[in-house]
């Protein structure tokens, strides 16, 4: 989330006076970043009393045990899409890595499908 | 030889070459982990009644590890964010106690919860043999309370040798307090602190028992996923680890007075690999200890 908004390709244009806009760069990352820090410890935090809350929420009887793992599941999602965002920097980040991720989540996807119905339509000798 | 793009961006994939590398492996990963987690919803999808355990792991020293592991994702983007900010110490000192976390983790799995579990017996009761055991399984009760039955008695094995000694026909065990008040309400869902087996001894032929031994991965499908997913996600604390020590020795400060922003994004690379770890253990969590 930190990287600045810079277009593709600004590599390649680096100026004549490349000490005095490297140096203009870092420290232009350093104040975006020290914006964050606060953001950082919030995430992990949170994270923490999630946890807290699942471990709470497994001994909460919601009827059926597959109730329960969904409930369970939700939280979990949620925590594993807070990691994503903020601590690897999904929520900001340059175009190549989600078309990477969008590859990831159709055959990762696809991959479930398949046990899903591996287990709907067995193979019954 | 200078490589290229290790701090600039190459122009045609706007990002500096080791962000693409990683996430191109952690891609790789997630379908590594996810054939194993599908194989998970499949097992226990299909396992008949009573089949998959509840309450034998151990949840406090779970969460705890949990809590270790979230720390340590704070602390190594925290570490990151010092190196963008030119704070060498202040990194050097995060990722100490990142590589501390890591250790802590493995060493809390290896040292104490996976020896636990080697020391721990179960004798799954062949189907005919149900009733005869019914005073430490209370099957009856579970069945009126419209609950899964139980087929296995836990606890404390007396003598480990006579498990495949053809000499001794029975196994004695100090049984864990499910079996050994099994019609206790309390005893009908899994409880958060770990209770020690009790006083109380039962005798199991061995002609009755369908599968005894120690909870290894033999034991049952459960331990089986149990210790695949949990191995492989500690071997990838141990890889992480191994690469944070790599960072953080003179190595990193060597690299750090060549040129601080290399060493940022080597540090940016290897965190998001942790938290991509992090992110696995947030699903292993639950799945296995608490559901």
């Amino acid at each position: 989330m930190n990287e600045t908004q810079e277009p593709i390709g600004e590599a390649a244009a680096v100026p004549a006076d490349g000490h005095a806009a490297q140096a203009a760069h870092d420290e232009h990352v350093a104040h975006d970043v020290s914006k964050h820090i606060r953001g950082y410890l919030m995430v992990g935090l949170t994270l923490i009393v999630f946890t807290a809350i699942t471990v709470g929420l497994s001994y909460v009887d919601f009827g059926t045990q597959k109730a329960n793992v969904a409930v369970a599941m939700l939280v979990a999602t949620f925590k594993a899409a807070l990691v994503a965002a903020i601590f690897m920097h999904l929520s900001n980040e340059k175009r190549m890595i989600y078309r990477i991720l969008i590859f990831t989540v159709f055959f990762v996807l696809g991959l479930f499908f398949l046990t899903y119905l591996a287990w709907y339509d067995p193979i019954v000798r | 030889m200078e490589i290229p793009y290790t701090v600039t961006a190459r122009p045609d994939t706007g990002l500096w070459n080791a962000k693409v590398g990683i996430w191109l492996f952690l891609a790789s990963e997630v379908m590594l982990f996810g054939g194993l987690f599908s194989a998970y919803v499949f097992l226990r999808l299909d396992a008949p009644p009573g089949h998959w355990p509840h309450g034998l792991l151990n949840v406090p020293v779970g969460t705890m590890n949990t809590a270790i592991l979230i720390a340590s994702s704070v602390t190594v983007v925290m570490a990151w964010a010092s190196l963008k900010m030119r704070k060498f110490r202040a990194y050097w000192w995060y990722m100490l106690v990142t590589i501390l976390c890591g250790l802590i983790f493995l060493g809390v799995k290896l040292a104490y919860e996976w020896p636990e579990k080697f020391h721990h017996f179960g004798a799954r009761i062949k189907t005919e043999a149900l009733e005869k055991y019914e005073p430490y399984l209370g099957n009856k009760h579970l069945l009126a309370k419209g609950k899964e039955p139980r087929i296995e008695i836990t606890g404390h094995l007396h003598n480990e040798k006579a498990l495949n000694d053809p000499n001794i026909d029975e196994d004695e065990v100090a049984l864990d307090k499910v079996n050994a008040e099994p019609t206790n309400p309390e005893s009908d869902r899994p409880h958060f602190w770990p209770v020690h087996h009790t006083d109380k001894i039962a005798h199991i032929d061995k002609k009755d028992v369908e599968f005894a031994g120690m909870f290894l991965p033999s034991f049952s499908t459960y331990f089986a996923t149990y210790f695949t997913i949990t191995g492989l996600h500690g071997l990838h604390v141990l890889g992480g680890v191994l690469v944070f020590i790599y960072l953080w020795l003179p190595v990193g400060a060597n690299l750090y007075k060549r040129n601080p922003e290399h060493l940022a994004n080597r540090v940016e690379v290897a965190g998001l690999f942790w938290h991509f770890v992090d992110l696995v253990w947030i699903f292993v969590f639950p799945l296995f200890y608490l559901l």
